[in-house]
């Protein structure tokens, strides 16, 4: 089984890497950005034999490591 | 006093650590590798030191504050021993769960590597006794994410109980503007645990022990720590 897993900063919390990219795609005159936010991406092999045993072990893995659940968010996506 | 140096792969300052507790306190401390599961018995002092544990991979400190050790250090605050945090070590004590809060990306994206004045906030701690409180002393900072961030009521509750160690401030001890260099909340360099036994600091009072490297001011730091596990041995 695969999954995704996206950690992403919380509403609120500064990302300057996330203004930095967007002032540089602004300066590249990409028409239409209002804001850029940076974020993770795990892409994850599991053996889980179903859908929910893998989605609580990737539960855990994101409470334990993933995230910093204090400034981040994160959403798990089996694909 | 017996003090334990942890070693993580990619710690750097172990070192200069050992120097600064050699020097207050004329003992050799302990290196302790990351994979052990226990401390050296009779272990008064975990310090954590700077450096880039397991290349900063995933987030500064992450891998490094769930490593084996982590445990025994945890322990070993529970029962309200000593331990020091400083610049990758505080970011480890954040994400290993043993201070609150979080270090983020500087505020202007950059490394910063300079000298820093710091404000000790107060000189009642087995951390700071050789200091007085609102005392501006002269360190030094090298660090990429060191822009102190948590939410509301965490930074409401550090303020309130008194846990604020250092503060950022410029070399007449005046806060705010470009005398906070990466962007801290409230210019924060420095925290306190609950019980006041665990500090996490960015700068580095171990880099200023020598007058031939810029100055002295670091030495309080360990000469705090000496004396207060002087006076309970």
């Amino acid at each position: 089984m695969k999954a995704r897993v996206t950690v992403t900063l919380k509403t609120g919390v500064l990302d300057p890497q996330g203004k930095a990219i967007e002032g540089a795609l602004k300066s590249l005159s990409v028409a239409g950005i209002a804001s850029v936010r940076q974020g993770k991406v795990f892409d994850i092999e599991l053996d889980a034999k179903d859908e929910a045993s893998a989605k609580t072990a990737l539960t855990t893995a994101c409470e334990k490591l993933l995230a910093n659940t204090v400034v981040e968010n994160y959403r798990i996506d089996i694909v | 006093m017996k003090a334990a140096v942890i070693l993580f792969p990619g710690s750097n300052r172990e070192n200069d650590v050992v120097r600064a507790i050699r020097q207050a306190t004329g003992k050799q401390p302990h290196i302790v590798w990351h994979g052990e599961t226990q401390l050296p018995a009779g272990t008064d002092l975990v310090v954590l030191p700077g450096g880039f544990s397991y290349g900063d991979y995933l987030r500064c400190g992450a891998i490094a504050g769930r490593a084996n050790v982590m445990d025994a250090v945890r322990a070993h605050a529970a029962r309200g021993g000593l331990v020091l945090g400083i610049c990758n070590g505080f970011q480890i004590l954040c994400e290993g769960g043993l201070l609150p809060g979080v270090l983020m990306r500087n505020r202007d994206l950059r490394f910063i590597c300079k000298m820093q004045h710091l404000k000790v906030e107060r000189a009642d701690t087995a951390f700071t006794s050789a200091y007085t409180q609102g005392q501006t002393i002269k360190v030094a900072i090298a660090h990429g994410e060191g822009n102190y961030v948590a939410d509301d009521e965490t930074v409401r509750r550090l303020e309130g109980d008194g846990r604020v160690a250092f503060r950022y401030c410029d070399a007449n001890g005046h806060l705010g503007g470009l005398a906070n260099p990466n962007g801290s909340l409230n210019d924060i360099a420095g925290i306190y645990s609950e019980k006041m036994n665990v500090l996490g600091m960015m700068p580095h009072p171990e880099n200023l022990i020598d007058p031939l490297v810029g100055g002295i001011d670091g030495r309080g730091l360990f000469n705090s720590l000496s004396n207060s596990l002087a006076a309970v041995a």
